[in-house]
């Protein structure tokens, strides 16, 4: 084999600079996102429970909220009629941040973790949090 | 105790399912202390289905929302700036002193106002009296029809809205609409909102804006902003209905509308 000092001397720093990312990261775990809950109005609550069960929040929050926008916006609809039974204003303002009011720890946490950058807040106005909450 | 096994986990299933029923009935309804505004027993005597939306049931309703707008009754500035400032107030509009400025309703002199209708020797008064100007929610817009992502559309009841989700900012809307009605975002209007309202969004640079009859309000079963601040100055109601206000004071009084001969039917009129 000719040059096969080159080639392997080339191979392994091409292996090494491909694979770069990894060692960068090794034992660095990443942080899974841990959504706080700790508003004032949740702390207050009796029963801790969403408009619908977590894990429905969990995973279909930007269907429903999509479906809430099209019919408060373009439907006149501004009411929406939960599993349970219970009746709620479908506005980001009055419902949502009434209890989630830290943004920062509730919204943010796992959408910079997937990597995604919803534009609401360019219309829609954060809560004001509280400065004694530790957030901010 | 002969209590077999199957006997047991049925008991301490339906214990365990009593418990969580009464804790959730009995929490659900205490915790929640939203700003709702709407009637409970309206909405429970409706029997919706769960998992439905549903409109409010105190909404008001029309077929074809009007205003009309006494001009008679401004004669100081403040008759103007309270109707001005309670729209600019609840819809967080910005004030921007350039000509990249946000009007939602504002006022101008009779001659631009109504430029086809400015005679040379025409009466004092008339002349000099500023006229309020908004969207006239035109029954046939073409503002709506130039629109490619139909981010502005007209709803049942008459009323131009625009969907600010899904205007992208090509300004067709304001090439189109003869009234000059619309305002674009030229920049983020944030910073120049005296006093935001977290009850309702702002908007952002790049969308068009205007006045929706405070489509908002009507759904709660509220009376537009300016309306209510006018001291009856503005009225407004349902033009297909005979019996409305806006009807009986039409048909009681001398009206004009802006550049009607356009075709767009205007639904704001002025008396004169
Ligand atoms: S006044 Fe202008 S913006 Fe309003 S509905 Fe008519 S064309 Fe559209
Ligand atoms: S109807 Fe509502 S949106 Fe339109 S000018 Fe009056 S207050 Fe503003």
């Amino acid at each position: 084999m000719y040059n096969s000092g080159k080639i392997i001397t080339g191979l392994v720093l091409f292996l090494g600079v491909v694979t770069m990312p990894f060692w960068f990261n090794i034992g660095k775990a990443d942080v899974k996102p841990d959504p706080s809950l700790d508003t004032p109005v949740i702390r207050q609550m009796k029963v801790k429970h969403c408009i619908e069960s977590k894990q429905f929040m969990i995973d279909n929050h930007m269907e429903l909220l999509n479906a809430w926008r099209n019919a408060v916006v373009r439907n006149n609809k501004t009411i929406y009629v939960s599993t349970a039974g219970q009746y709620f204003t479908m506005s980001l303002e009055d419902t949502c941040f009434h209890c989630h009011s830290n943004e920062k720890q509730f919204c943010d946490q796992c959408h910079t973790y997937a990597n995604i950058q919803p534009y609401c807040w360019e219309c829609h106005v954060k809560p004001v949090e509280e400065a004694a909450n530790g957030h901010r | 105790m002969d209590i077999d096994k199957r006997k047991f986990l049925k008991l301490v299933g339906v214990s365990g399912a009593l418990w969580v029923g009464s804790r959730l009935a009995g929490g659900l309804s205490s915790v929640f202390n939203i700003r709702d505004r709407f009637d409970k027993q309206a909405l429970a005597d409706a029997g919706y289905e769960v998992g439905t939306m549903v409109p409010d049931p105190g909404e008001l309703k029309a077929k074809q929302w009007a205003m009309a707008i006494d001009v008679r009754q401004f004669k100081t500035p403040e008759d103007y700036t309270r109707c001005i400032q309670a729209c600019d107030k609840i819809h967080n509009i910005p004030d921007i002193t350039t000509q990249q400025d946000i009007k939602w309703i504002w006022e101008e002199p009779y001659s631009a106002a109504f430029p086809e209708q400015h005679n040379q020797y025409m009466e004092a008064a008339l002349k000099s009296t500023p006229i309020l100007l908004l969207c006239n929610q035109c029954e046939f817009p073409p503002c709506v029809r130039v629109c490619p992502t139909g981010a502005t559309f007209k709803r049942q009841d008459g009323i131009v809205m625009m969907d600010y989700h899904r205007c992208i900012g090509c300004r067709y809307c304001m090439a189109a609409c003869p009234y000059g009605s619309r305002s674009f975002n030229f920049k983020d209007p944030r910073p120049y909102i005296k006093k935001i309202d977290p009850a309702y969004p702002t908007r952002t640079k790049g969308v068009v804006e205007k006045c929706d009859f405070c489509a908002e309000r009507l759904d709660q079963g509220l009376m537009p902003a300016c309306v209510e601040a006018s001291k009856g100055a503005l009225i407004f109601g349902d033009l297909r209905d005979p019996d409305s206000d806006v009807r009986k004071v039409l048909s009681t009084n001398f009206s004009i509308r802006r550049k009607p001969e356009l075709g767009t039917q205007p639904n704001v009129f002025y008396i004169l």
